[in-house]
């Protein structure tokens, strides 16, 4: 009963231009970061290598399903890992679906989880520069996102500021799963930093803290740990509510990138009915945290909920508000969303415009 | 005695999450053997308090304002438990004693508390007050001796579900734990799994939050993960009669994990080929949930909308959930609730679900 109706609506040509608010760029080697690294980093990323909260230096613990946990056909011919060849991604990606404008979101090599931090900071540098000499400035539509070490809130703050009078980033990039939840004091200057720059925060599933991937402990599986990312999106929700950031800082928005969105409307009301029972135990937080949820957060697609009975999506996103989805594809990773077959209701040309493009456009001022 | 009158609309339920206290280590003395009672006074833990991070006592979801004793914590009066089942009509109810015990990391006092914890429930609470069922208290410390102790309560009919908390070392689907399976399924006594635990690590992915708020806030998002860790372990497989239930998880963050396993499962099948079931379809035949806290919104449209997408005409058990504060007044069950769906929330699928329930009040009956 469960497994049926996948595919009922067809295709749904896009006549619009489509944003699409997740796609990971690669690189082939660190000698592709080496130019914008001084020797001192390259020797030390040479002898050193990676120093992170987990047993693997740089192998995530719960293997994935498909190798670079990609698409099978994403293999550039450049003889580089998916997400690598600038010419391959305009070809297979930019180009066969008309996709207008494409958000970075580079996960490695991952700077914001190294317990050097002085080390941390340098791979965010070469990353961010690299992002735009490599990407940006050769592809007009793409843009990219800031990097930062943001367990050293002082060198993100730097960093931030040292990137971001260049429009080609046009967003923070952030984990959701840090040393400690995102709304606690330490991480204030990087929204402080974010405000003053007029940059959104995007939190994109990713992170090695060396807290278990779930509240329960560490999973066994793949599919429990994919399936965390939205459970620790949740708890970065609740945080940034409860310790007041929504309230100290009302013109940051947070983009919320690959934890799917189903769960929002739930969230809200439960923290609701939390906060009416509770709340003199955070009186930093003013009104009733959905109404935070409503205005201070939008989230992209990918991967594309599918509810048993399709029409069930059209409430949760009633409840959520059309203006908060942002179409993404996450290429070119394994479960990419293709933007002909994402939703299998039948979407108004307003809802159209708006997920595949103008929301987009308007949070991150395209 | 105050009669119940006619309309009470929960005349004749079944409440299947009430909670008894322990006043103090001092009352379990009495059902010590010799060898760890001279411990406890010699070592001063029959003066120490072994409050639950999870609830203080004095906050106010622990108690209710008018179901706080006079004297000593909410849950330790049991002719309050008493009134309380008089006022609501109720027919049976099912106790749980969430003790600070299971937080002990010493496997051998862990076990020497639950079996007191279990004798005490017996003669102090279930002798005294027939409509009373209890839950057994387990060593999660120790499978093995959580299932010694399964074996040993067993033959007491009126114990009808083994509880385990929230918040474990490890997730509740590892093999590790399966000895309390095999013990339950044995005895046709289902899992009952309740909010709160150990808390041996951050109970979010991200760390450590700030608040009681937000720990309680994560306890859905707990559940969520063990749910999906009995599902990908395949203890549903491997134990085929077992039966779980979600004590106090709240309700609305259900279809979201609903829709987004399923679709993991569609994905990644290969990483757990023993699971031959959608998720979607093992929890509605496998899993229920207690009805308080009810996390939707007073709203009928959205009320009856989350129940559509839950699916499963028999999931949900009522509970009051006394002595925790989630509503007042007599208020037990919530707005909008669709009044087809009462007999068997009230009743019906409390006696589906626990066998020794049924036969119990089947006999009261005959």
């Amino acid at each position: 009963m469960s497994q049926t109706v996948l595919e009922a609506l067809g295709s749904q040509q896009q006549k619009v231009g489509i944003v699409d608010c997740d796609i990971h760029p690669n690189f082939r080697s660190p000698a592709d970061l080496a130019p914008f690294m001084a020797t001192r980093w390259q020797q030390h990323w040479r002898e050193y290598g990676s120093h992170l909260r987990q047993g693997l230096s740089s192998t995530l613990a719960h293997p994935r399903m498909t190798p670079g946990v990609a698409r099978a056909d994403s293999w550039p011919p450049n003889g580089g890992p998916p997400g690598s060849d600038l010419e391959f991604m305009r070809t297979q990606h930019l180009d066969a679906y008309g996709i207008e404008h494409g958000m970075l979101m580079c996960l490695r090599p991952g700077g914001c989880d190294e317990r050097n931090l002085d080390f941390g900071a340098a791979l965010c540098r070469a990353t961010n520069d690299w992002q735009v000499e490599a990407w940006v400035r050769k592809e007009p539509r793409l843009s990219a996102g800031i990097t930062m070490p943001q367990e050293d809130a002082a060198a993100a703050v730097a960093e931030i500021e040292r990137c971001a009078p260049d429009s080609a980033f046009r967003v923070i990039n952030m984990p959701p799963r840090m040393l400690e939840p995102a709304g606690r004091r330490k991480y204030w200057p990087i929204y402080e930093a974010a405000v003053a720059a007029g940059l959104p925060i995007g939190i994109h599933i990713s992170g090695v803290p060396g807290h278990p991937s779930t509240g329960a402990g560490w999973p066994s599986f793949y599919f429990q740990e994919h399936h965390a990312n939205a459970q620790s999106m949740q708890a970065v929700v609740t945080s940034l509510i409860m310790e007041g950031v929504l309230e100290a800082f009302p013109t940051l928005r947070f983009v919320l990138i690959e934890c799917g969105f189903a769960w929002a409307p739930s969230l809200g009301w439960r923290l609701d009915k939390l906060w009416h029972r509770m709340r003199n135990e955070v009186p930093q937080v003013k009104r009733p945290p959905s109404e935070y949820i409503r205005e201070r957060f939008w989230y992209t697609t990918q991967p594309i909920e599918e509810t048993e009975d399709p029409g069930h999506l059209r409430e949760i996103i009633d409840w959520i508000g059309w203006d908060r989805l942002l179409f993404s594809t996450d290429y070119p990773h394994w479960d990419f969303d293709d933007p002909n077959y994402t939703f299998r209701i039948q979407l108004t040309e307003a809802e159209r415009r708006g997920v595949f493009r103008d929301n987009a456009r308007k949070v991150f001022g395209l | 005695m105050p009669q119940p009158t006619p309309k009470i609309p929960t005349l004749g339920a079944i409440d299947c999450d009430v909670h008894v206290s322990v006043p103090s280590v001092g009352a379990l003395m009495p059902y010590l053997d010799d060898y760890w009672a001279d411990q406890f006074r010699m070592r001063g833990i029959d003066r120490l308090d072994f409050s639950l991070t999870a609830y203080p006592p004095n906050a106010p979801l622990s108690g209710r304002p008018d179901w706080r004793p006079k004297q000593g914590a909410p849950g330790t009066d049991r002719e309050m438990l008493s009134r309380h089942l008089d006022r609501f009509g109720l027919r049976a109810a099912i106790a749980q004693c969430l003790h600070g015990s299971m937080a002990l990391h010493t496997e051998d006092m862990a076990a020497a508390f639950c079996r007191a914890i279990n004798d005490w429930m017996r003669a102090e609470w279930l002798d005294k007050e027939p409509r009373l069922f209890g839950a057994i208290t387990v060593p999660m410390q120790s499978p093995e001796l959580a299932a010694e102790e399964i074996e040993r309560c067993a033959a007491d009919q009126r114990f009808v579900q083994v509880l385990l908390p929230a918040a474990t070392d490890m997730p509740l689907g590892r093999r590790w734990y399966w000895p309390i399976y095999k013990a339950a399924e044995r005895h046709g006594l289902p899992i009952g799994i309740h909010a709160g635990g150990l808390f041996r690590h951050a109970p979010t992915a991200t760390g450590w939050p700030s608040f009681i708020i937000e720990d309680y806030a994560a306890q859905s998002q707990l559940f969520d993960s063990q749910l999906l860790s009995l599902i990908t372990e395949g203890v549903f497989t491997k134990f085929p009669d077992l039966k779980v239930v979600l004590l106090e998880s709240g309700i609305t963050w259900l279809p979201p994990f609903m829709w987004r396993t399923n679709k993991i499962w569609r994905g990644l099948r290969p990483d757990v080929p023993w699971v031959t079931q959608a998720p979607p379809d093992i929890v509605r035949e496998r899993v229920r949930l207690t009805l308080q806290p009810f996390d939707a919104p007073e709203d009928p449209v959205k009320v009856r909308a989350t129940l559509d997408h839950i699916g499963g005409d028999g999931m949900l058990l009522f509970s009051t959930d006394f002595p925790h504060w989630h509503f007042d007044g007599d208020d037990a069950l919530p707005f909008g609730l669709p009044p087809e769906i009462l007999p068997g929330l009230l009743s019906g699928n409390a006696l589906a679900t626990y066998p020794r329930l049924a036969a119990a009040l089947q006999e009261t009956v005959a």
